[in-house]
């Protein structure tokens, strides 16, 4: 522990103690650490001036350019409506009639609809809107309630079965499990039913397609119509397209049959904007234009 | 080991696990159909096995006097052991939930503990705790022995701070898997396991006075001043912020005394000083000993480790603030956060500064030797993040940067770059000396151990960075509307590779800390066969002197 001890390397003292063969220099602090220290200082009240900064009691300094995030955002959001409105107000007060009529309110459905959607509707529907298992695919056409933007905006205001009490109401009867058909009727029904789209068929359901007719006509049509087209009173789903919601294969069609069916859509209303739910219902109904 | 307590010691141990014991047991019949009693039986089997042992070696004789003329290090060597353990065990968590980012299906069973929201805090406090608190604890009892050239003061405490440190992370990291959290992120366990880390914790402060009080050195080294100031704000941002009422004494649920935004911002200023005084004040500790010893060089500027040491501790300690910029927190302490946090830079980056400029001299060595390598790259990554960190806290970058994958490059910089490279580095150091080896057992591992951390950080950072951007300006674009341009969905289609390459990233670095464990295990294995002793590693102040 000499008390000038110099490091050979760059020459310069030691502070003169040593831990455990760890010694220290007694270099200088760099200029340029002072000069930061001052710049960030200097900025850091510089902003403490003009911003709001230090705590007086109950209140605040409020910094000499009055600003206040609060009032900021507030500001931001209003103009922000002020802009949007140019063209929201047109389609809240528009026909829908009109508003497809109108290729530049259209294109704005398009934008706003589309990530409306995504964000709201797409964990069931798809962000194509083609749906999946159990979430009817929205772009084929095929419609459980109608098509037309109207009954697309009364749809999405009150939902399927959701908790609304305006809620479109509709079930698919379990007519196996409940003891209206057995088994084999409803193996007979559900080869009648794929017959009607064209599936290809086993030799033995082949063989059933004239007893499932009966049966179809004693127990389905209420809600299914004479020719199986479905029912938009009942949200009864169309039986002789391609579209399925549940899924066309021998199995799926008889447990729907078997165990019956009751989907689930929420209502939006209270949660979408009266515009939001007319920019969805617009926007849904453009979702089969590719397909189409 | 237990031989090597004194006979005293021993049954002191046995009265405090017995305490522990009974402990265990009232929570396991008190808490009854709660998962406090699953906690309860962990900490009874614990003490009775712990106890088991004891008893075991309770009538070996008195270990000789000859102890007292050599440092206490054996609960140095396990806590390294116990750090690499954690390391192993956390990353490979993290390396887990980041699959899981990338392919959501990742789940492997299909229950509760495996979801994303249950694992993720099990690596978080793997790593930061598990792997960073163990060797913590390890590195300062032996950097304080030696900087102080006195043995710590007794043998029983070093092994109550480290032994009920690790019940703190199992009991943590089982309670995340059981459900059980605070949500306050890194201070997630419950009120009892957060009584139980204060007394460790006092405990743990209390070796460090009672050993700097008998130390035959006439100054503090620095290294210790950041221990210190580890050991000791930790305890104060602990407490405050784990202050709540348990719904009984027979529950594991609690609510936090604070509610709204006092409780954001009280969690924050936890947060970001468990940052400043555990992930940087203690890794200072380790680099102001290890890096200077290692390059066998002086520290570059003493004035300059007393100014950023102050500069930190006075600094950080406003900054949490900016955690909450544009969110109900008054504007006027998002104002304090954010400029406190640009002051911050200077002495960050002398501290950063500091440690690479006493690489002069030596860089020949960082060239050939990747333990050395590994300090100066951490102290190369500490001076990154930091000033990052002071960048992202400036209210206008922060719009940008906030609730992004940004946060989380940044996070993974100074854990992976700084954190992580400091203790390896360290621990490789450490470890030779601690097993009386003169290497370790293979330089060439290190070596790949070196770039496989190098390769994985820099991978997982500019991923984040790409990835945090990306989704910054995703969610803040308007189409001529408008509106919104993208929707959220959008934002998670765009991050999808760069999860993949994070996953990737976290991989190698996951695969670098398996190489070191296996490293060091095979270490000890030599040490089995042969001792190297270092020559003049003894303390001048030995227990007995000391007449405890
Ligand atoms: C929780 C899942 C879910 C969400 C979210 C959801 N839907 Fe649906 N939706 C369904 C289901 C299920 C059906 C079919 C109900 C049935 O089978 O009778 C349906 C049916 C519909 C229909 C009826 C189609 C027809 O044929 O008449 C429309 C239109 C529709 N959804 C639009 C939307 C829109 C727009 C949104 C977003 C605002 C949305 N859905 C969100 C589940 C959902
Ligand atoms: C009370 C009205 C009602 C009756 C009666 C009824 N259905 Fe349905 N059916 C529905 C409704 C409503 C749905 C749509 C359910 C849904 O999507 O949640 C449906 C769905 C189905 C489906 C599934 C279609 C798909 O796209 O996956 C099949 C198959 C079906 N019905 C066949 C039958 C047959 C066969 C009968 C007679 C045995 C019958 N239904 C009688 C109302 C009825």
């Amino acid at each position: 522990m000499a008390i000038e001890k110099r490091d050979p390397v760059t020459g310069r003292v030691t502070t003169g103690h040593e831990w455990n063969g760890i010694e220290e220099l007694e270099t200088p602090i760099p200029r340029v650490v002072f000069f930061f220290l001052a710049v960030t200082t200097l900025f850091a009240v510089v902003y403490w001036v003009l911003m709001p900064a230090w705590p007086v009691g109950v209140t605040y300094t409020r910094g000499l350019l009055g600003i206040d995030q609060r009032e900021v955002v507030m500001r931001q959001v209003e103009d922000a409506a002020v802009l949007r409105a140019a063209w929201t107000d047109r389609v809240g007060a528009a026909g829908f009639e009109e508003i497809m009529a109108d290729a530049t309110l259209m294109q704005h459905v398009r934008d706003t609809g589309r990530t409306l959607f995504i964000d709201n509707c797409a964990a069931c529907h798809g962000t194509r809107g083609t749906g999946g298992p159990g979430f009817p695919n929205l772009a084929a056409g095929a419609w459980l309630w109608g098509g037309d933007p109207e009954t697309l905006a009364e749809t999405i205001r009150v939902g399927i079965n959701s908790t609304s009490d305006e809620t479109r109401v509709s079930q698919m009867l379990a007519f196996g499990r409940d003891g209206v058909l057995g088994r084999e009727e409803v193996r007979s029904v559900a080869a009648y039913v794929r017959s009607l789209s064209d599936l290809p068929l086993g030799e033995a359901d082949r063989g059933r397609i004239e007893a499932g007719k009966e049966i179809f006509a004693a127990n389905c049509v209420a809600c299914h119509g004479e020719d199986a087209k479905g029912s938009t009173d009942a949200g009864a789903p169309d039986l002789t397209d391609a579209a399925w919601i549940y899924g066309s294969d021998a199995q799926t069609v008889f447990t729907s049959i078997y165990s019956g069916r009751q989907g689930h859509m929420p209502h939006w209303e209270g949660r979408l904007s009266p515009v939001d739910i007319k920019l969805l219902a617009l926007y849904v109904g453009t979702l089969g234009e590719d397909a189409r | 080991m237990i031989s090597r307590l004194t006979v005293s010691e021993r049954h002191l141990a046995l009265f405090v696990l017995g305490a522990l014991a009974l402990a265990g047991l009232a929570m396991a019949v008190g808490g009854r159909g709660d998962p406090l009693a699953v906690h309860g039986v962990i900490v009874l089997a614990a003490s009775l096995g712990l106890g088991f042992l004891v008893l075991s070696a309770l009538f070996s004789p008195e270990p000789g006097e000859s102890r007292l003329a050599e440092y206490y290090d054996d609960p140095t060597k396990a806590g390294i052991v116990l750090s690499l353990a954690w390391a192993v065990v956390g990353m490979f968590f993290g390396v887990w939930v980041a699959a899981l980012l990338a392919w959501p299906e990742l789940t492997f069973v299909d229950s509760a503990w495996a979801s994303f929201g249950r694992i993720r805090p099990v690596h978080t406090s793997g790593v930061i705790f598990g792997f960073g608190g163990n060797a913590l604890i390890a590195t300062s009892f032996h950097v304080l022995q030696r900087t102080c050239r006195a043995r710590l003061p007794d043998q029983f405490s070093p092994w109550f701070v480290l032994i009920g440190y690790n019940l703190f992370c199992v009991i943590a990291a089982s309670g995340y898997l059981m459900g059980m959290t605070q949500s306050k992120e890194y201070a997630e366990p419950e009120w009892y396991a957060d009584i139980w880390l204060v007394i460790v914790w006092v405990v743990y402060f209390l070796i460090y006075i009672r050993t700097l009080a008998r130390r035959k050195e006439p100054h503090i080294y620095v290294a210790n001043w950041y221990y210190m100031a580890f050991i000791l704000v930790v305890a104060v941002l602990h407490i405050v912020n784990n202050l709540a009422l348990p719904v009984s004494f027979g529950h594991a649920k609690s609510y936090s005394l604070f509610s709204g935004v006092q409780d954001a911002m009280t969690q924050w200023w936890y947060g970001h000083n468990a940052v400043a005084f555990f992930l940087t004040a203690g890794f200072l500790g380790m680099m102001y000993y290890y890096l200077p010893k290692r390059a066998e060089r002086p520290i570059f500027s003493y004035r300059l480790s007393i100014i950023s040491f102050w500069g930190i501790t006075f600094m950080y300690m406003w900054a949490g603030a900016h955690h909450l910029h544009y969110t109900a927190l008054p504007q006027w302490v998002q104002t304090l956060g954010m400029t406190f946090s640009v002051v911050l830079l200077v002495p960050s980056w002398a501290s950063a500064g500091n440690a690479l400029a006493t690489l002069n001299g030596a860089w020949h060595k960082v060239r050939d030797d990747a333990t050395l390598r590994f300090m100066m790259v951490a102290a190369v990554f500490y001076g990154l993040s930091t000033f990052e960190g002071s960048f992202m806290a400036i209210r206008a970058v922060n719009s940008l940067s906030h609730y992004t994958d940004w946060t989380v490059g940044h996070v993974h910089a100074g854990a992976l770059g700084w954190v992580a490279m400091i203790t390896f580095g360290s621990l490789y150091a450490l470890v030779p000396w601690m097993w009386k080896q003169e290497r370790m057992y293979s330089p060439k591992l290190i070596e790949v151990h070196f770039w496989l951390a190098l390769a994985g950080t820099v991978v997982y950072v500019f991923a984040m960075w790409n990835s945090g951007i990306i989704q910054g300006l995703m969610w803040r674009t308007y189409n001529d509307s408008g509106t919104l341009a993208y929707s959220f969905i959008d934002s998670l289609v765009a991050m999808h590779p760069y999860y993949i390459a994070r996953a990737f990233g976290g991989l190698l670095f996951l695969t670098g800390a398996v190489v070191c464990s296996y490293n060091v295990w095979m270490t000890i294995r030599m040490a089995r066969v042969a001792r190297v002793p270092a020559k003049g590693d003894v303390p001048l102040y030995g227990a007995a002197q000391a007449g405890e």
